[in-house]
């Protein structure tokens, strides 16, 4: 009787031991007899502000080819390139320009996106000027009523290093990030806007698209205009609105078929609907 | 019960083959970690190489795009977070499972128990999302935004509660009930009984407990990035912004390209030894030796 648990302990590591020898073999990207549909499996790793967008467009994408299937998972511009380059990811998402290292790449331009400076909901500030931004964020102000406010201390929600709306906003405002004297620092845009949202003296930058949601939907933010131009996804799209960033999809020189079949769909007029949908504004080709 | 076929040479087959099937798991499952070691090793090797050791402890600030790399500030995050957490969730938790244990009514001590068990599947954005939406606003007339050092510490030792808890009280429970039927018999109170007779004997496992809810704390990143600020400066009092070791990859490792990507490795590193330090000090912490 004693021996039988020893069997079924030997039987179960065998199972588990043939188990994982099998992994799952995909076929990619195996043309059709005919030609004429698209079939196979692409992924799009990179940038969280992309992703959505893209799984949104993926879900079209897999509707009008019933043969294809797109994953999409998110893990940062900085993923995306390098998933890009060694070809763990058909498609990276980039939220910024290519940098020139990363020249070896082919960007692939679907849509705009706005930063927006968003300060709490009861915050009677209508406009900052551009040089009280950068006392604000470099420590040369640290109460409201020194840039036109109410005595209500500042604190200032800067975002980590790397982040892409970082970058816009760095760029637009030539501040250095060493000299950013910051009081809390976020990671995504939804951290931003509620600790923004939880903080009445507190002020912030986060992508346009995400906030106007946010706020419509009642979250207690309010995003201040940019030299006089509203900070609405709208004014992104007319090149009002100067703080703002491209939206990429990152491949190698030649991409797959399939990959270029998908670009050329996000790149065309027909989607228009679901990159306004999304908060972000279509591009011209 | 007739015993099953005496045939020993077949049961010497299936001990040899347990032997080395056991003897492979144990080797697989420790060379895990050294496979871990040695992949941070491998990552974070440029950086080590071109930037030295002594730069990450000694550089003025740390913004590894503009070249200064300095982890001081976050390894004393992650400390201090750690320690803080341990001073509010060790007593608690001993003390919920000595109550459970030793002085609650038989219905209180289950449904204390349930609740307490509850509490530890709670997962961490969940108490992240509360910290932010509930505890910052609360702790902001303080002083400073309120996503400060205090706010991850109280919510950092809300989550190990739980782990301390269930472990001491599994090991109290696990006393031989002769020992305190023999004190109870002596004569002693019932203070005597549990501070005598139950905390000694169980101590091996109450040790364990603190050393899984430490691991825990040291590791926590989602709830302590939601709270804890994220300024890599040094703090001057319990409301300042803090960021600790995990909370710096999870922040920065999504966007970080080539060299800043070998430098967040070195913060795994490095967060790795911390680990590694507060395990050797809790193992050898007075008065927890050979338990």
């Amino acid at each position: 009787m004693y021996r039988l648990p020893a069997i079924f302990f030997l039987l179960l590591m065998t199972v588990v031991v043939v188990g994982c020898g099998d992994q799952h073999s995909t076929g990619d990207n195996i043309p059709s007899p005919n030609g004429s549909d698209l079939r196979g499996r692409l992924t799009l790793t990179g940038s969280s502000t992309v992703a959505p967008l893209a799984a949104e467009l993926g879900k079209r994408f897999e509707r009008l080819h019933p043969g294809v299937r797109i994953d999409v998972q998110s893990g940062g511009t900085g993923t995306g390139i390098a998933d890009a380059r060694t070809g763990v990811a058909d498609i990276g998402m980039a939220s910024r320009p290519l940098k020139d290292s990363e020249m070896d790449l082919t960007a692939h331009h679907i849509a705009a996106d706005g930063v927006a400076l968003i300060v709490h909901a009861s915050n009677p500030v209508t406009e900052v000027s551009a040089e009280h931004v950068v006392a604000i964020y470099t420590n040369g102000a640290h109460n409201w009523n020194e840039v036109g406010g109410p005595d209500l201390e500042i604190t200032v929600v800067h975002k980590a290093e790397g982040r892409a709306t970082l970058e816009v906003f760095l760029k637009h405002f030539k501040i250095d990030n060493p000299t950013v004297k910051a009081d809390v620092i976020v990671g995504d845009n939804e951290h931003g806007i509620k600790t923004v949202a939880a903080a009445k003296g507190a002020i912030g930058y986060v992508s346009i698209g995400t906030a106007e949601a946010d706020a419509k939907a009642g979250v207690l933010i309010k995003l201040l205009p940019l030299n006089g131009v509203a900070a609405t996804t709208d004014n992104v799209a007319s090149g009002k609105f100067l703080m703002s960033r491209p939206l990429h999809f990152v491949t190698i020189e030649d991409p797959p078929p399939l990959a270029a079949a998908f670009i050329q769909f996000c790149q065309s007029q027909e989607v228009h609907d679901t990159i306004v949908a999304q908060y972000f504004v279509p591009v011209p080709h | 019960m007739t015993p099953s076929s005496p045939n020993t040479l077949f049961r010497f087959h299936i001990d040899r083959w347990l032997t080395l099937i056991t003897r492979g798991a144990a080797i697989i499952s420790a060379a895990v970690v050294l496979l871990v070691v040695a992949f941070l090793a491998m990552e974070s090797w440029p950086a080590l190489r071109d930037i030295g050791l002594r730069r990450f402890l000694t550089d003025e600030s740390w913004h590894p795009l503009s070249g200064s790399f300095n982890l001081v500030p976050m390894i004393t995050g992650t400390a201090l977070t750690t320690t803080g957490a341990l001073l509010i969730a060790v007593p608690l938790g001993i003390s919920s499972a000595v109550f459970g244990q030793f002085y609650a009514p038989p219905w209180m001590a289950v449904w204390h128990r349930r609740l307490v068990e509850l509490l530890a599947g709670i997962p961490s954005v969940v108490f992240g999302l509360w910290g932010l939406v509930v505890l910052v606003p609360l702790l902001a007339p303080l002083g400073g935004s309120g996503q400060s050092l205090l706010a991850a510490t109280l919510v950092l030792s809300l989550m190990i509660v739980p782990t301390i808890a269930l472990t001491s009280h599994s090991a109290l429970s696990s006393v031989p009930h002769e020992l305190i039927a023999g004190g109870a018999a002596l004569g002693l109170q019932r203070w005597a009984i549990v501070w005598r007779i139950a905390l000694p004997a169980g101590k091996a496992g109450i040790k364990t407990g603190l050393l899984l809810a430490t691991c825990r704390a040291l590791g926590e990143t989602m709830a302590v990035l939601m709270l804890a600020g994220n300024v890599p400066r040094m703090p001057d009092s319990v409301v300042s912004p803090i960021r600790t070791l995990t909370a710096n990859i999870a922040l920065e490792m999504g966007y970080a390209t080539s060299e800043h990507r070998a430098i967040l490795f070195v913060s795994g590193l490095v967060l790795l030894s911390v680990v590694s330090l507060f395990v050797l000090v809790i193992d050898f912490v007075g008065g927890w030796k050979n338990a």
